[in-house]
């Protein structure tokens, strides 16, 4: 009896051990989930002065963007423990708020005096709010964020160059302000040979399996008028989504594909638009703010050969909303400090050293700051485009909506298949059909 | 020799019996051969039933909801056939499954005209044939994962292998045409790889099959003074059909169900040209979370599968008696 109780009682003990030092090490350790790209590189830099003032390990899981949905949605949704705090995309809001996922910070904010009014108001609304526009927080805003243009001024600045477009168009080579001007501006640099090398207009975004056409034809559709609702909140679709003016748009984004692209350039994204720039085939080319800390470090075409500039309006001034709330996964088993780090992220201090960073504060302490439009090549062209930035839907749905916009566009604009207006057509049939099954409609 | 074998095959069990630990024969002492069978298979059948029976039942459960997975908390409603119905009259499930059977007739047919070419080349036995058997087999030895992003870089139209060769060959500039991005070429890229990737495959099965055929009939067949043209028509043909037959079925079922290597290449582009049911199912369940509808297509997939390759296996085992 003796002998058999030995080895129990040991193996007993090393199981209350075993199960013990994971929670002890929790207690002061918080992991965080966010994207894998550069704006994360300088999120680990400035939580190390979170770990330094509060003793709270830092811990991070980055997730590529192409799978970043995937992944961190699976983790929700099986109710995993993986995040503590998440960077989640703006579309999971509403699915996210209303499944439990996220933690909702009304009360959180109340007692600790942190005032949503101190953030700029459409980084509120779009990475804080659910139902949408109501005062009921599920984040806290982290890195605004919006779809821009970068160019290559030094080609835009040779005097040979400059002469040959004015004779072409009539008018002085510059950044372009309206989608007509793009397009002439990106007909005009296509099949150019600058520094002999064959050129390509543009690169913009044409991937298939996640996001991207979409990102890439809304950038288009706004300006041209492009709504998804007639009235807000109501879901009547018809008239908006496929109006005039968003028809138009969409046959913008295929033509700038057609004539201005590079070769092979059927599914592209993020990586893929940097890489066409980088390498010297794109006179101008779209992508987030968030890469443009880098690019205009970049040895080979940053510095003076790069400039920037806002999405161009057409009928109206508009620009595809990027960037992400941080929210605190209501799974946690840190509840306290994940809600500690929130605190701290949300202080002024902290916000203007994310800005410094590389990360896009849209806290108003960073952004009303007199020096803030000189800081960065970019930084006044930011603050236009927060100003005017659109947002797909929002709705727990978002992602079948998501995907019936990808495989709309990318049949028209890529594939060649029908019209625009059979395009966003079909995109009212779907969107509708989901609605119903939704019950909203 | 063969008495000494015999012996010690006989003495096997008895060894084995003594060699029994004491306590565990004493323990199983009392039970039948029937019940130490079961004793040995119950740990695979529960394993079968937990990872293989069970998710098939409860995909079928779920095909009659409306659940979704990214919405645990909802409500489960029983929808009846509402789900099959969806899919049966959904336009694009239809335009995926006519992409997959491209897909699959295409695939299955090179493979098998090349794959049984080369069986046939190879079971010459010339010199240096064990070297290029092993040569022709590397493809199928690679992960999808590498081909597929080996031959994305050699279809690439600016610095493409690919476009380069054909480019040499025919003249038409590499960059003037895109194997991946093109609505007409982008299906037949991916004909392309899995016919390199797994013709290997067709052609190891049509030399076993090949080899299976014994020298003397060929031998009577030239006592005879058949042709050559002659024996392979009414010896080789026939004799290596059920091997044919069963690389097909293997290829047929495995492209049928085809997700890598099309995710890999095309990821269903350009627009939908190259979805293939697979991909569609995937979408159906994991990025627009219709959990119970894309059960409903997964069992119409299934029974689709199923019942195909029930009616094949009857039509080989007929070959098989001639």
């Amino acid at each position: 009896m003796k002998t058999m109780c030995r080895p129990l009682l040991g193996a007993t003990m090393a199981l209350g051990l075993s199960t013990a030092l994971p929670s002890l090490a929790q207690a002061d350790e918080l992991t965080l989930c966010w994207a894998a790209w550069d704006p994360a590189n300088a999120l680990v830099e400035l939580s190390k002065d979170f770990t330094a003032q509060t003793g709270t390990q830092m811990k991070f899981e980055f997730v590529p963007w192409p799978n970043f949905a995937d992944r961190i949605l699976n983790e929700l949704n099986s109710g995993g423990k993986l995040c503590d705090l998440l960077i989640g995309d703006s579309q999971w809001i509403g699915g996210s708020a209303e499944n439990g996922y996220y933690v909702k910070l009304n009360d959180f904010f109340d007692k600790e005096g942190i005032k949503m009014s101190d953030f700029a108001e459409a980084a509120v609304n779009a990475y804080s709010t659910w139902p949408k526009g109501t005062p009921n927080y599920w984040a806290l805003p982290a890195m605004g964020d919006a779809n821009a243009w970068f160019y290559r001024k030094d080609w835009f600045s040779k005097p040979e160059i400059q002469a040959e477009f004015k004779a072409a168009t009539g008018r002085d080579l510059a950044p372009p302000t309206t989608w007509d001007e793009l397009l002439e501006t990106a007909k005009f640099f296509n099949g150019k040979e600058i520094d002999g090398k064959k050129v390509y207009g543009a690169a913009i975004f044409t991937e298939r399996a996640s996001e991207g056409i979409t990102m890439g034809a809304t950038q288009a559709l706004y300006p041209y008028g492009f709504k998804y609702e007639n009235t807000t909140g109501k879901y009547d679709m018809e008239g908006a989504v496929n109006s005039e003016g968003a028809i138009k748009g969409l046959e913008a984004y295929k033509e700038l594909y057609k004539c201005c692209t590079p070769p092979g350039y059927t599914d592209a994204y993020m990586g893929e638009t940097l890489d066409a720039f980088k390498s010297g085939q794109a006179a101008m080319a779209m992508n987030w703010f968030a890469f443009f800390p880098g690019l205009a470090k970049d040895e080979n075409v940053g510095g003076d050969k790069i400039g920037f500039f806002v999405n161009p309006k057409q009928a109206t001034a508009a620009s595809t909303l990027g960037g992400q709330g941080i929210s605190v996964v209501a799974n946690t088993d840190n509840m306290d400090g994940a809600l500690a780090y929130i605190k701290w992220f949300a202080q002024p201090e902290v916000q203007k050293k994310w800005w410094q960073l590389g990360g896009y504060a849209v806290h108003n302490d960073v952004l009303n700051d007199p020096s803030f439009k000189d800081s960065q090549p970019f930084a006044a062209d930011f603050l236009v485009a927060m100003n005017q930035v659109q947002d797909f839907w929002q709705e727990p749905a978002y992602a079948i909506l998501l995907q019936s916009a990808q495989k709309r566009f990318h049949d028209y604009v890529v594939a060649d298949q029908g019209t625009a207006k059979e395009a966003l057509d079909g995109l009212v049939k779907d969107w509708t059909e989901i609605f119903e099954d939704e019950g909203k409609l | 020799m063969i008495n000494s074998d015999t012996t010690i095959l006989e003495k096997e069990p008895e060894r084995a019996a003594a060699s029994t630990p004491a306590s565990l024969a004493r323990r199983i002492g009392g039970l039948s051969d029937r019940a130490i069978a079961w004793l040995f298979i119950t740990p695979t059948i529960a394993l079968l039933l937990a990872i293989n029976i069970f998710p098939l039942i409860w995909a079928i459960r779920l095909s009659f909801t409306n659940y979704r997975a990214n919405r645990p908390n909802a409500v489960l409603e029983n929808v009846g056939l509402q789900n099959y119905q969806r899919v049966l009259t959904d336009s694009d499930i239809w335009i995926a499954m006519q992409t997959t059977a491209h897909f699959v007739f295409w695939t299955i047919l090179l493979q098998t005209l090349i794959g049984f070419s080369l069986a046939y080349l190879i079971d010459r036995k010339f010199r240096g044939h064990a070297f290029w058997t092993t040569v022709i087999l590397i493809p199928m030895m690679l992960s999808p994962a590498v081909v597929g992003n080996f031959w994305r870089f050699l279809y690439q139209p600016q610095i493409g292998l690919f476009n380069y060769i054909v480019s040499f060959i025919t003249g038409v500039p590499p960059s003037s045409f895109e194997m991946l991005g093109s609505v007409s070429l982008a299906p037949w890229s991916i004909i392309i790889v899995d016919t390199w990737m797994w013709t290997p495959y067709v052609m190891l099965i049509c030399l076993a099959g090949l080899r299976s055929i014994p020298d003397y009939i060929y031998e009577a067949a030239e006592v005879d003074r058949a042709s050559a043209w002659r024996q392979f028509w009414s010896i080789t043909i026939p004799m290596a059909l059920p091997f044919i037959m069963l690389a097909v079925l293997f290829r047929g079922i495995e492209n049928f169900k085809m997700f890598d290597m099309v995710m890999l290449l095309t990821g269903g582009g350009p627009g939908s040209t190259t979805e293939v049911a697979s991909i569609t199912l995937k979408r159906e369940a994991f990025e627009s979370w219709r959990t119970g509808r894309a059960s409903a297509f997964a069992i119409i997939l299934f029974v689709a599968v199923f019942g195909l390759a029930n009616i094949y296996v009857k039509a080989l085992n007929r070959v098989k008696q001639r």
